[in-house]
């Protein structure tokens, strides 16, 4: 220890005396993090130059951009996206109005796990929780008047990403936009749907195939496009701790590596379009050091772990979004408040993209006014707060840095068990992530019910007679049958015989694991096959995934 | 509702209810058993046993199906351990088999263990002949194989599988020495995984060793349950045990044998519980522990002079 | 006797969102209930088929999606059709207020909100379920 450290140690002590004397008289509150306050003492261990470094330089803990935010904000994307295409389309042109510099679109659960409308599984769920897509027709509406040339666009699709990608491929060659200037993102991050959010369709191995055949048709043919982002928030919506989400996704993240260098391709050739999606919590802090961690362990996995030796390849790159479990029901407005600080989180943390939450959407989907609310939040943080002008402000923080040490050890230590049985696949067919997530929500919840966590206006503070909000947003509930109509409709007068032969096509090439499945999507789509008659295919080759459940 | 007389008739809410009023010992049970016992002994009935995690719930889901293809009815009574803190229970089995939910052919009923001693194989032996009664030509008891009273639910069985996984460690060397003696069948479910040739060589040797053994040797059949593989194999052994047990008259055995249980188990929880209503109502218990406390009498004598008093 | 309150925890239609409905039947194992959980993505008529068999006293579902003015009604007709007059049929989720009334007159007996505690719930089971 050197002689600095052994005189804050004295010091230290000598506060921690006097402090216990204090305590005694006015007792701490409850519930409290164990350490009252951390030291150069916490970090004296910490070599700066190996472990935090500088913005943009390895292993990238201060961030992957070497100027940050003085360079130009994050890419404000919101989420959004209901009922049928052209209400969709009018949203995203009145959030490209008001200075969203991206879209995001939300896609409802049919789409999601790729049944048609017209599906009777379907009923009740069209058009609820994102827009309804069924065909490349829906599709040209919900981008009509947009420049697929100068947007990037995020589409929240998993389980049939590579169809809804081949359908965006298809509109923009309809406007004139070459696949190669395509930016934007698809979620295609099957092994979080099994664990967390449950949009599967699918078993692991076929669907770890349709992600290589993207990562290695996108690396040559749509090279600005990010072919998967790797998603820790929905695990952490689904309840887990900030330390289990990164470490869960950084495994995830493994897994897809590993799959896609086992079909043949080279680590330097699709990691660098690997991108990760996380949560912002309340807890400023613990999430700013997460952000931090996340990319410290990246950076190491991919130097170590698969000898990448591009930069680019060990930059974590994310999106990140607010976290909606942490919106209450109670007192709406208080939400404002919530994303603002977690915004704050998300902006020490160097995301690479935002989406803020409305204030109603723990009771429905955003108002108009609730989003644009949401925006200024952005906004506000951006041009006002001065959060956004120094770089990583946090790092040196005793706390902080002390804090990214302990999330990124306790990840670590994730990481190995999942290793040790068998990487992320193995370890979500156990049942082991699911299991570790459930207990850790289950404790919150119990957390909160006893006391010992506080929710304001939940468990403290509550009003008495609150009036529910009004003026939620409500979807027609007519949109289904529009949409049943639409799609009944295209049937009869698309040429059935081409679609038929493109699906018999897409049959034959399911069924040669040497395939990639890309091409022949692609070509199905362009016949205005729908969703549902494409995964339909698909999954009377591939079968579906059945969930592993215990409670 | 007449609960019997519609079960008879096939209605599904009359057996559910009718499995109620065993669980919970309804006082009406013991008329309804009495109405269904001569409608019984028609089903064939298969115990599932293993240790937690071996996939047991996929495995019932899949020989469920495989049995609705040679087109038999089942009936399936899925037993799960209750928490002996709370006296509640997640009863998880019935997840593993929703496709087979709304085929008519198929009644899943998933039962707590509710920390009864001993009632609980009475229970679901009753639960068995509601659905025999009810018509179901295949019924499969699954539970978990680690405790005294799961052993005795499977012991109700015609053919006992017992179904073990690979990489389990040591602690399947204490499942296995236990349940050993009542696998007709031993099944290696996720036999892809690693180890599964070592787990069917150290059954063989367990097999060779046991000196019960009778001309039967338990069958070991691979299967991957989760991807339907090795099903039908199973279910020939099965077959093959049915045959054997029915030809050397062990089927009729073992069945007697069973009633015969069955019978003194009755007799005595119900002579049990009229002893001990008179004796506790009529507050003489509590005089009897006193004096025994005292050391006046012993707990033999009392006993002896009770039960010459009222079974005379 | 013997008697338990079994409850049938289901999740309707599409959503993946199961954080509460896996929480809720872990409060109603833990308050001595037996509970049967459904798993993701069961049809109304799943839903009243496996609420028969169980012969379950509650039915308690939960929807994230916003189809709960579509589908909710739909189990209880199934479950009354089914005979079964006195199950005790409740829901949960992101459910705005003024959809409520209507669920209540479908035959939902209570509707419960985010940032309801558990026990919340478990007590409206033991003062409204038939036994």
């Amino acid at each position: 220890m050197s002689t600095e450290h052994e005189k804050i140690q004295a010091e230290l002590a000598k506060y921690q005396a006097s402090v216990e004397k204090a305590v005694a008289r006015f007792p701490e509150r409850d519930h409290l993090p164990e350490q009252r306050l951390y030291t150069p003492l916490d970090i004296k261990d910490t070599d700066y130059a190996d472990e935090i470094s500088f913005p943009g330089v390895y292993p990238y803990t201060r961030g992957v951009q070497p100027t940050m935010y003085r360079g130009r904000f994050w890419t404000m994307r919101m989420y959004a996206g209901f009922s049928t295409a052209e209400e969709s389309n009018k949203r995203y042109r009145m959030l490209i109005e008001n200075g969203a510099t991206g879209l995001s679109c939300a896609f409802d659960l049919p789409t999601q796990i790729g049944y048609d409308s017209t599906d009777p599984i379907s009923e009740g769920e069209v058009g609820k929780v994102g827009v309804a897509i069924d065909s490349l027709a829906d599709m040209e509406v919900l981008f009509d008047q947009i420049d697929l040339g100068k947007v990037s666009t995020s589409m929240t699709i998993n389980a049939p990403a590579s169809v809804l990608l081949a359908m965006y491929i298809a509109v923009a060659e309809k406007q004139g936009v070459p696949a190669d200037q395509l930016r934007g993102t698809i979620q295609n991050d099957i092994l979080k749907e099994y664990a967390a959010r449950g949009t599967y369709i699918f078993p692991p191995r076929p669907s770890m195939r349709l992600i290589t055949n993207i990562f290695e048709y996108c690396s040559k043919n749509v090279p600005k496009w990010n072919t998967i982002s790797i998603s820790g928030y929905h695990i952490r919506e689904a309840g887990s701790t900030a330390a289990q989400e990164i470490a869960f996704t950084i495994a995830d993240g493994i897994a897809y590596c590993e799959a896609a260098i086992k079909a043949g391709l080279k680590i330097d050739d699709f990691a660098g379009r690997l991108s990760f999606f996380w949560n912002a919590h309340n807890n400023v802090l613990e999430e700013v050091a997460k952000f931090r961690a996340s990319r410290r362990i990246w950076a190491k996995v991919m130097k170590e772990r698969f000898h990448a030796e591009k930069d680019k390849s060990m930059k974590l790159r994310f999106h990140t979004q607010t976290a909606g479990s942490m919106l209450t029901a109670q007192q709406p407005n208080n939400n404002i408040v919530r994303v603002a600080l977690q915004t704050a989180a998300a902006v020490m943390g160097g995301t690479q993209s935002l989406h803020t939450n409305s204030r109603d959407e723990a009771l429905a989907l955003p108002t108009q006014e609730s989003v644009t609310i949401a925006l200024r939040t952005q906004q506000i943080v951006a041009y006002e707060s001065g959060l956004a002008d120094v770089i990583d402000p946090l790092a040196g923080s005793y706390y902080v840095e002390a804090m990214t040490n302990k999330i990124e050890a306790e990840a670590w230590d994730y990481i190995k068990k999942i290793d040790d049985m068998g990487g992320a696949v193995a370890a979500i067919e156990k049942g082991y992530i699911q299991k570790e997530i459930q207990d850790s929500a289950y404790k919150w919840q119990m957390d909160v019910e006893s006391g010992a966590r506080t929710i304001v206006g939940v468990n403290k503070f509550q009003m008495e007679n609150e009036e529910p909000p009004k003026d939620l947003l409500k979807v027609d509930e007519a949109v289904g049958e529009r949409q049943k109509a639409k799609v009944n409709e295209l049937k009869a007068k698309r040429d059935n015989e081409a679609v038929k032969a493109a699906l018999a096509d897409l049959k034959k090439a399911c069924q040669d694991e040497q395939e990639n499945l890309m091409p022949h999507i692609l070509a199905a789509v362009k016949t205005y096959a729908t969703l549902g008659e494409i995964c339909n295919v698909m999954r009377e080759v591939f079968g579906e995934y059945e969930a592993h459940v215990s409670l | 509702m007449n609960i019997a007389e519609e079960l008879l008739k096939g209605n599904r809410l009359a057996l559910s209810r009718a499995i109620t009023a065993i669980e919970n010992e309804y006082d009406e049970a013991t008329d309804i058993m009495k109405k269904l016992y001569p409608h019984t002994g028609h089903a064939y009935v298969l115990g599932i046993t293993g240790p937690p995690g071996a996939g047991k719930s996929t495995l019932t889901d899949k020989i469920a199906r495989e049995y609705r293809k040679q087109g038999k009815t089942v009936g399936i009574v899925a037993v799960d351990p209750t928490s002996p803190f709370t006296g509640g229970a997640i009863l998880g089995d019935r997840i593993r088999m929703n496709g087979l939910t709304l085929d008519e052919g198929v009644f899943i009923r998933s039962m707590g263990t509710r920390g009864s001693l001993g009632g609980l194989s009475h229970k679901t032996a009753d639960a068995v002949k509601a659905m025999d009664a009810f018509g179901k030509d295949i019924i499969i008891v699954e539970t978990v194989g680690v405790g005294q009273s799961e052993v005795d639910i499977v012991k109700a069985a015609d053919t006992t599988v017992v179904v073990l996984i690979p990489g389990m460690g040591d602690d399947i060397q204490a499942i296995k020495a236990g349940i050993l003696e009542i696998g007709d069948l031993y099944c290696i479910n996720k036999s892809d995984l690693d180890g599964a040739d070592k787990l069917v060589r150290e059954i063989n040797m367990m097999l060779d060793l046991d000196s019960f053994m009778t001309d039967w040797r338990p069958p070991i059949t691979k299967v991957v349950a989760s991807q339907n593989e090795g099903i039908s194999d199973l279910l020939a052994t099965v077959e093959k045990h049915r045959d054997y047990i029915e030809k050397n008259g062990q089927l009729t055995a073992r069945r007697t044998k069973r009633t015969r249980d069955e019978m003194l188990d009755i007799l005595r929880s119900n002579i049990g519980a009229y002893i001990k209503g008179r004796i506790v109502d009529s507050g003489r218990l509590d005089a009897y522990v006193e004096k025994i406390r005292k050391r006046e009498t012993d707990p033999y004598t009392v006993v002896g002079s009770v039960m010459k008093e009222m079974l005379r | 006797m013997e008697k338990k309150i079994r409850v049938l925890v289901a999740k309707p239609g599409l959503d993946g969102h199961d954080r509460g409905a896996k929480v809720v039947a872990r409060a109603l194992r833990d308050a001595g209930f037996e509970v049967v959980y459904t798993g993701l993505r069961q049809t109304p008529e799943q839903i009243a088929e496996a609420a028969l068999q169980e012969d379950v006293n509650v039915v308690a579902m939960s929807i994230l999606s916003g189809a709960h003015g579509h589908l909710f009604p739909k189990v209880v007709d199934l479950i009354r059709e089914k005979g079964m007059d006195d199950v005790l049929i409740i829901g949960g989720g992101v459910i705005p207020e003024t959809d409520i009334p209507a669920l209540k007159e479908a035959g939902v007996a209570e509707v419960f909100t985010p940032g309801t505690p558990t026990g919340d719930v478990v007590n409206f089971i033991k003062e409204h379920v038939k036994l």
